[in-house]
């Protein structure tokens, strides 16, 4: 593991979370996680749907509170949501009455960064993830991948110290997504963000992290925790990689056992 | 552009020609059922008069005034009750009880409360243009996506912050659905109010011809008042296409290269 609970940023502590079914039965979805995250660490989560990977995701953001455990970021426990973390989530969710420039300066408008720092910073940022002649669009007029981008950049605006992402890419086609992928280790290495990806996607899992957290279902556990030792920066190059293929191939092998008949 | 609109034209001559040529084939008498021809002399006999822009103003006055101050205050409330669960359930069941009661029923009250001026006719109007906006702005203002609700909780962002970014912009699509409705409402208001009692209006003007029996004066001031509904409503949607250009995806999909 490369990062202790000593040195981590975001630390979880036997977080758990019971939902009431509407039948008023408890249903547990996340039960006993424990994980330490380091300053700068890029560490992905995958899972199969239900395995309570985003609702983890949104407990960390505090928008959900636990009912077991605590979440700390930088030694304080998380009480609630919280302007050092920036959300990406499946869908841009960009406000469609407003031009990328306008939906990228939402954080600071709201926040009360004054406008001309908040200008430059946006012009830096549709810089950065390849947008510098949308400024003026409206999302209707950009592609998915476009408008993810733009979402990336809205997040980074209010210069969060924590990225949470929630299978950011699940909405595109492979190719777009293999390409975001690239693009976001470039931001990832240009901003050093701390960055939780969720995501469905054993190959983006591996190709993007610093270490994947592989989940089980009913109720959401860690399985395992699997460092990936692949030089970066990675390339297209590196998903043919026997070291990259290597961790792949493990986790594959969770998701098959978990598959298999009479897997808890 | 002929063409989208020839088929109309082509409707319109026939029925028109259909006016003027067959009530007197079926014996019909020309003081019930005039020709087109003698509606239309009739028509601008009572432009030429002043008659009916005279009242016009006075209708048009009180269906925009009606129009303004009902939506406006049916925005503020739907705004409140939406953020208020107590104000709410206080305030719900009242609503909805007087959306189902026909809004003209109270015409004859205001009336006597404030007379044969146009404040009665306002009111009426402003009542009868309130709901169809209170209960498409209340759809419009809780109706927000879940993601964009934690965007700007994750943000700490403060009530009003959350109204002005997301709320209100993203009702706005349906607190026009309900402008719609409301202004071709607000004349209907302002009508019946001078049908109960006015000293003016194209209400009273219709009233006074059909004391009169001038059906051709009557055919006159309803042409009139058909024409003042669709200027009215096309002018509401000429704004709701310049404001809510986004919410028309299929459009503006068609349009980007």
């Amino acid at each position: 593991m490369s990062a202790g609970p000593a040195g981590a940023l975001i630390d979880l502590r036997r977080v758990a979370k019971t939902f009431r079914a509407r039948s008023g039965e408890d249903v547990a979805a996340l039960s006993d996680i424990a994980l330490a995250i380091g300053p700068g660490e890029f560490l992905t989560i995958v899972g199969p749907s239900g395995c309570g990977k985003s609702t983890l995701l949104r407990i960390i953001a505090g928008l959900v509170p636990p009912t077991g455990g605590a979440v700390r970021i930088a030694g304080r426990e998380v009480a609630g949501p919280r302007r050092d973390i920036g959300l990406v989530f499946q869908d841009a969710v960009l406000l469609p009455w407003r031009t990328v420039l306008k939906n990228v300066l939402v954080p600071a408008e709201v926040i009360g960064i004054d406008a001309g720092t908040a200008r430059r910073r946006a012009g830096e940022l549709l810089d950065l993830v390849g947008l510098a002649g949308f400024a003026d669009k409206y999302p209707m007029e950009l592609s998915g991948g476009m408008r993810q981008r733009v979402a990336i950049a809205r997040a980074l605006m209010h210069d969060p110290a924590i990225l949470l992402m929630d299978e950011p890419f699940g909405a595109l086609d492979a190719m777009t997504r293999e390409a975001m992928n690239s693009e976001l280790l470039h931001v990832w290495q240009a901003s050093r963000k701390t960055v939780v990806l969720v995501t469905h996607s054993i190959d983006e899992a591996v190709f993007l992290a610093d270490r994947v957290v592989v989940m089980s279902p009913r109720p959401g556990s860690v399985r395992e925790v699997l460092a990936v030792k692949v030089d970066r920066p990675r390339t297209f190059r590196t998903r043919l990689d026997r070291a990259f293929l290597e961790v792949v191939g493990a986790v594959r092998g969770h998701f098959e056992a978990l598959r298999a008949p009479g897997a808890a | 552009m002929s063409r989208r609109y020839a088929p109309a034209l082509v409707m319109g001559a026939i029925l028109l020609a259909a006016w003027e040529t067959l009530p007197p084939l079926f014996g019909m008498s020309e003081l019930l059922l005039p020709r087109a021809s003698i509606v239309a002399r009739a028509l601008w006999n009572q432009l030429e008069r002043g008659l009916i822009l005279e009242n016009l103003l006075v209708t048009l006055w009180e269906a925009l005034s009606g129009f303004a101050l009902g939506s406006a205050a049916a925005i503020v409330c739907a705004a409140l009750i939406t953020r208020s669960p107590l104000l709410e359930r206080a305030l719900l069941p009242y609503l909805v009880g007087l959306q189902a009661l026909p809004k003209v029923a109270l015409a004859p009250l205001l009336v006597v409360w404030l007379g044969f001026g146009i404040a009665s006719k306002v009111s009426i109007a402003t009542v009868i243009a309130f709901f169809p906006v209170l209960i498409n702005s209340m759809i419009g203002f809780s109706t927000v996506e879940t993601e964009k609700m934690e965007l700007m909780r994750s943000l700490v962002a403060s009530e009003w912050q959350i109204f002005r970014i997301v709320r209100f912009p993203n009702a706005l699509p349906f607190i026009f659905a309900g402008l719609n409705v409301a202004i071709v409402f607000s004349i209907t208001g302002a009508l019946v109010g001078e049908f109960v009692g006015a000293k003016k209006g194209l209400g009273m003007l219709l009233l006074q011809f059909n004391f009169n029996m001038d059906i051709g004066g009557m055919f006159a001031v309803l042409i009139v008042l058909a024409g003042m509904g669709v200027a009215l409503h096309g002018a509401v949607r000429v704004v709701h296409r310049r404001l809510i250009f986004w919410a028309e995806p299929d459009d503006l999909a068609r349009r980007t290269p």
